[in-house]
């Protein structure tokens, strides 16, 4: 080991300044975060926090059983749900679609007004949550399903449009050029050429947006945008704990089983 | 060979190649959708009525207001940034050993389905029924945000960790077995080169997302500029609620072409 001497440098990963670098780096990353959680528990009730097991087991034998008879009062919200994300989803692809080709390069007719309006389209639409957008809605259109469609059609647009703009992006230029020769109009074009490449990803993201939204619609009730989240929210409002974990359960059962149904149909497709 | 040769050509069909499954699935997309739009019920009294609303609402987004609520926005501003990175922080922490827990080739069968059971309860529940309990629990405001999003983190840091790892190079892992390796220089030396550069990509993603789960927990009392934008939209602030929501909007676009341009310097 004392071979290792002044004239034979030790090898190291690193040079000097780049290990100092590195931790400067990391101590900096410490030091936020150590300032972050002073500001974020500057307000909270520790009391509370320590009180937390005993509430947890509190809450948890009240809800233990579920209260199975609530099922069938269940239905018609599970099924107000299905249909929010369904039509939700729909109504998100007929604006998404014609939004993706304004925004992908090589579709887009002016790269100059544009495509730079649909991007921000796209990135408003999806920086926004779609309960937020059912809050706006609920307050603009009143409570009901309607406004849960339209706020999971806002949310599912940036979506929809990004992973398709990215995927009509991607469409192989060859067999653009193949029909272009063949002497066809911009709109042959594109149902020829285009369209037949983007379409497995389009059904494969269409699916998969479907799937989110259902997740997504059972909560939007909780802002009163219709579905199963309002029975949640009465619910949680009279403490019925044995319903508020029946509903949750049934909430669970559906994700898994639209998780399920996604994942075949994608499956099938690709 | 005997026909003619066609003449004319129709496209043929991309996705479904039998006539009959077409037309049956055709038909029950129209069944189903009668059905569903039935079930739509519109107040248009309501909805006339929302109207004068909507157009205050866009008069606001076009003219906000960040200076009358400018205390409470800031003060909502600042929790959701501090629960964000302490969350992502917390969050990826803890799923790095449960992603390394989740990963087959690396972790024993039990540690893998404790693991996994862990990764699949974090992933089912969603963040908003998260928010609610934790409310419940721990009081109102950012710790129950913070604990939130921490557990929401950890089910989608540990799952694709734990993908990758299933997906590293096999050769450089043996490579280092055969030096005789303990399992913690195996993680060390084969695994942990391989998947760092993913891993830090993941979090920065899982910060932009953290930022805009935090918009959305404040509605259940989680703390957070959610709660500033539901109090302003209770109080039917158009212009305040316009502000917020720009700024929302600003923070998530710069967090995600910082984080875009971060990933691909890391890479």
């Amino acid at each position: 080991m004392s071979v290792a001497t002044s004239e034979t440098p030790v090898w190291a990963h690193r040079t000097t300044l780049g290990r100092l670098l590195l931790w400067a780096g990391w101590l900096a990353c410490v030091a936020l975060f150590v300032w972050c959680w002073e500001r974020m528990t500057q307000r909270t009730i520790w009391a509370f926090v320590w009180d937390a097991p005993n509430a947890a087991a509190d809450i948890g034998n009240r809800a233990f059983p579920p209260r199975w008879s609530y099922m069938e009062r269940l239905w018609a919200p599970l099924w107000d749900t299905i249909n929010i994300a369904t039509l939700g989803t729909l109504l998100g692809i007929a604006m998404a679609v014609p939004l993706a080709f304004l925004a992908a390069s090589n579709t887009t007719p002016s790269r100059l007004i544009l495509r730079p309006f649909a991007l921000f389209i796209i990135v408003a639409s999806r920086s926004i949550n779609s309960l937020i957008w059912a809050l706006l809605l609920v307050s603009i259109l009143g409570p009901g399903i309607l406004a849960g469609i339209l706020a999971i059609a806002l949310r599912s647009i940036g979506f929809i449009g990004k992973l398709l703009y990215e995927a009509i992006e991607e469409t192989d230029i060859n067999q653009v050029e193949a029909i272009t020769a063949t002497g066809a109009s911009q709109g042959q074009i594109l149902t020829y050429g285009i369209v037949p490449q983007v379409l497995p990803a389009f059904y494969g993201i269409s699916v998969f947006r479907w799937d989110i939204n259902i997740r997504e619609s059972a909560i939007l009730g909780l802002v009163g945008a219709g579905g199963i989240g309002a029975q949640l929210n009465s619910s949680l409002n009279m403490l019925a704990w044995p319903q508020v974990s029946l509903i949750i359960l049934v909430i669970l059962g559906t994700v898994i089983v639209s998780e399920w149904v996604s994942a075949r149909v994608r499956h099938a497709i690709i | 060979m005997s026909a003619a040769y066609p003449t004319n050509w129709r496209k043929p069909p991309q996705m479904i190649q039998s006539r009959g499954w077409r037309i049956a699935l055709a038909i029950g997309a129209v069944v189903y959708l009668v059905l569903a739009i039935g079930t739509v019920e519109v107040n248009w009294a309501r909805v006339i009525a929302g109207m004068e609303r909507g157009q205050r609402f866009i008069a606001g987004f076009v003219q906000p207001d960040f200076t009358t609520r400018w205390r409470d926005i800031s003060n909502g501003l600042m929790e959701s940034l501090t629960m964000t990175f302490t969350s992502t922080v917390i969050g990826v922490l803890i799923s790095v050993p449960i992603g390394v827990g989740a990963a087959r080739n690396v972790a024993p069968a039990w540690i893998y389905y404790i693991c996994r059971s862990i990764i699949a309860a974090s992933r089912a529940l969603q963040e908003i029924i998260v928010a609610i309990f934790f409310v419940a629990l721990f009081g109102f405001g950012a710790f129950a945000g913070f604990l939130t999003l921490t557990f929401a983190t950890i089910g989608f840091i540990g799952k694709l960790l734990a993908e990758d790892i299933e997906d590293i190079d096999e050769a450089q892992a043996e490579a280092i077995r055969a030096t005789g390796a303990s399992w913690l220089q195996l993680i060390n030396y084969a695994i942990q080169p391989q998947v760092m550069p993913r891993l830090i990509g993941l979090s920065l993603y899982r910060l932009d997302i953290n930022f805009r789960e935090s918009a959305v927990i404040g509605i259940v009392g989680a703390g957070g500029i959610g709660a500033a934008l539901n109090t302003s939209l209770s109080r039917y602030e158009y212009s305040s609620a316009g502000a917020i929501l720009l700024i929302i909007i600003a923070i998530v676009m710069m967090a995600e072409y910082s984080s875009g341009f971060l990933r691909k310097w890391v890479k």
